[in-house]
């Protein structure tokens, strides 16, 4: 028998699964090695696949028998029908794809409700760094330089909101993070500036 | 040949050929053709045990040039062993401890399963042409009995590459409670024009070999070894790709220094794909190659079934579809279209792009990745045959 634990996955991942109601279809993009599908298809009987371009991710993803689908995300969700799944998820994928606008918008085609999540280029640590330093900010969350960063379409919590006003989507739950627990209560006083990632779940507005 | 391998404890070891007959007059298999088709005799070989619940069986497809012989030796002389013997055996993919492997040669096939080249009973002669044009699905529905015949009420997966991924992938949809995986390697619903194009080549040059004699060779004493020589030696390099024929070959010149200014072979590759060609011969038969890649490229799964969608609509097993990179005969984009059909229907499915300079061969050829992902993928099948 598989001897893959589903304890101890990224802390966001945790929160994810947590948005996801038993025995629903999940499309998970970018799913690494298949930890949160994992867990799913194993704590919530969960029906889905994942999609990755990392073959050595595929590999792991099939160690843990998680279908996975190889494939880049910036070609686009055209073999799935509008609807077909309960949730597509995205978890901090969204800015390392080429036209972000577009794998939202495929995104919510595909799946009646989407969950996100997304590091927060506002985190006042990042500021500070670019503010008082003049430097490219690199943190925790996001550990890449300016040269070798995979990270081509960061945004802040309030760039996101935004779009999704602007699109007409509706965000119909969210959830701010902080690495520091202490500041927890901060994070969600004011996001934009305390909270290093965000997760928020849309679906198209009416 | 190398000792060490042949005595290696993973090797299945010595292995012998063994045959089930069955169609014996006047219950002749029906074949797609509508013609009948009997008495067949099916060459085939086993590895490992079948365990006492029957669920541990796993059936092997080859490919064109391939055969029953997947792995160990004949006798002690051999220099090869069989064609994918560092997946089969003691602590491999196909694990024997854990296994039991079955592979049958192909119906049409000349490695000892009734083709163009047995004997008819009606004429007491060869078939020769006279042998139905057989099909991919008429090829399973032989392999069916013989599935039957060793006790195996479901096979625990189907796996084979290139044509071997076809005979994969008509045992799902055409028997799809006696499946519960499929493996199709470096394979596609329909062969596109190219591959056709590429066996039509072949097929003309075994036809323009004056000692083919309309396809009574056999009955002539002579043998169209040049036509399949040069078929071969096609077929061969579209199996390979640009960069690995460049890496091995180059420009290289052979036993020389400078060119001949003759038509002898100068360029190392040129003798090695009439090496090729000539081994080929020795084993194969130039009728049979007629047959077998007529029903390559008969397969169409769309056209039997009205779409791809459809074919996979009563498919009830897990998927593991692999492409290699660097193929450009059984390209990616059609291992896709099996993906996507698949994913429309809600199967359990995974697919894997695998990175390889070799081209088609790939798969034939040891490839860490695809090794664990076969075997990591296996063992959860047999972990819970049952539920899906």
């Amino acid at each position: 028998m598989s001897s893959i634990k589903s304890e101890h996955i990224r802390p966001d991942l945790e929160l994810i699964a947590g948005l996801v109601k038993d025995k629903s279809t999940v499309l998970d993009l970018g799913c690494g090695e298949g930890e949160l599908l994992h867990k799913l298809i194993q704590e919530k009987d969960v029906q889905g696949h994942g999609v990755e371009f990392s073959d050595k991710y595929i590999y792991s993803c099939v160690n843990k028998d998680v279908p996975v689908i190889h494939a880049d995300l910036n070609e686009g969700l055209d073999d799935y029908p509008d609807n077909s799944f309960d949730y597509v998820i995205l978890s901090r994928t969204l800015q390392v794809v080429k036209r972000p606008d577009i794998v939202l918008k495929e995104m919510l085609r595909v799946g009646e409700k989407c969950i996100i999540s997304l590091p927060n280029f506002g985190f006042w640590k990042i500021r500070s760094q670019l503010l008082l330093k003049g430097k490219m900010p690199v943190t925790k969350t996001l550990p890449y330089h300016w040269y070798d960063t995979p990270n081509i379409h960061l945004s802040t919590i309030k760039d996101f909101k935004q779009f999704c006003q602007n699109k007409n989507i509706k965000i119909i739950n969210q959830i701010y993070i902080n690495n520091d627990r202490s500041n927890k209560w901060l994070a969600n006083l004011l996001p934009n500036c305390f909270a290093n990632l965000a997760i928020f779940t849309i679906q198209n507005g009416t | 040949m190398n000792k060490e391998t042949k005595n290696n404890s993973n090797s299945v070891g010595l292995v012998e050929r063994q045959y089930f007959s069955f169609a014996e007059s006047p219950n002749e298999m029906v074949l797609e053709n509508g013609e009948r088709l009997g008495p067949i005799t099916i060459a085939y070989e086993t590895y490992g045990k079948l365990n006492t619940n029957a669920d541990n069986a796993i059936l092997i497809t080859h490919a064109l040039s391939g055969d029953a012989h997947v792995a160990g030796y004949h006798s002690e002389n051999d220099d090869k062993p069989g064609w994918w013997d560092f997946m089969v055996g003691s602590g491999k993919p196909f694990d024997t401890d854990k296994y039991f492997i079955i592979c049958s040669n192909v119906l049409g096939g000349c490695m000892g399963t009734t083709g163009p080249g047995s004997i008819n009973p009606k004429s007491g002669e060869p078939y020769n042409l006279n042998f139905p044009v057989v099909t991919i699905g008429d090829m399973v529905k032989a392999q069916k009995q013989l599935i039957d015949h060793l006790g195996v009420k479901r096979l625990m997966s189907a796996i084979g590459g290139s044509m071997g991924g076809m005979q994969a992938l008509e045992w799902a949809i055409e028997y799809p409670e006696m499946v519960a995986s499929v493996i199709p390697i470096a394979t596609t619903s329909r062969l596109g024009a190219q591959g056709i194009a590429f066996n039509e080549v072949g097929r003309q040059a075994i036809f323009a070999d004056a000692n083919w004699k309309k396809g009574n060779y056999l009955n002539h004493d002579c043998n169209p070894a040049h036509g399949l020589v040069v078929a071969r030696m096609l077929a061969h390099i579209t199996y390979l790709s640009e960069e690995s024929m460049h890496k091995k070959f180059g420009r290289r010149l052979r036993d020389r220094e400078r060119y001949g200014y003759d038509f002898s072979s100068d360029f190392e590759v040129e003798s090695y794909l009439r090496y090729q060609g000539e081994s080929f011969i020795q084993r194969f038969d130039a009728n049979t190659y007629l047959y077998i890649t007529k029903a390559i490229d008969y397969f169409d799964l769309n056209r039997d079934y009205g779409s791809l969608e459809n074919a996979f609509k009563n498919v009830n097993c897990k998927f593991l579809v692999i492409s290699f990179t660097s193929d450009w005969l059984f390209t990616t984009a059609q291992s896709k279209e099996i993906v996507k059909a698949l994913k429309i229907n809600r199967k359990h499915v995974s697919f894997c792009e695998i990175p390889s300079k070799y081209g088609h061969d790939s798969f034939l050829l040891r490839n860490e990745d695809m090794e664990q992902m076969l075997e990591s993928f296996l063992s959860h099948v047999y972990d819970k045959p049952k539920k899906l």
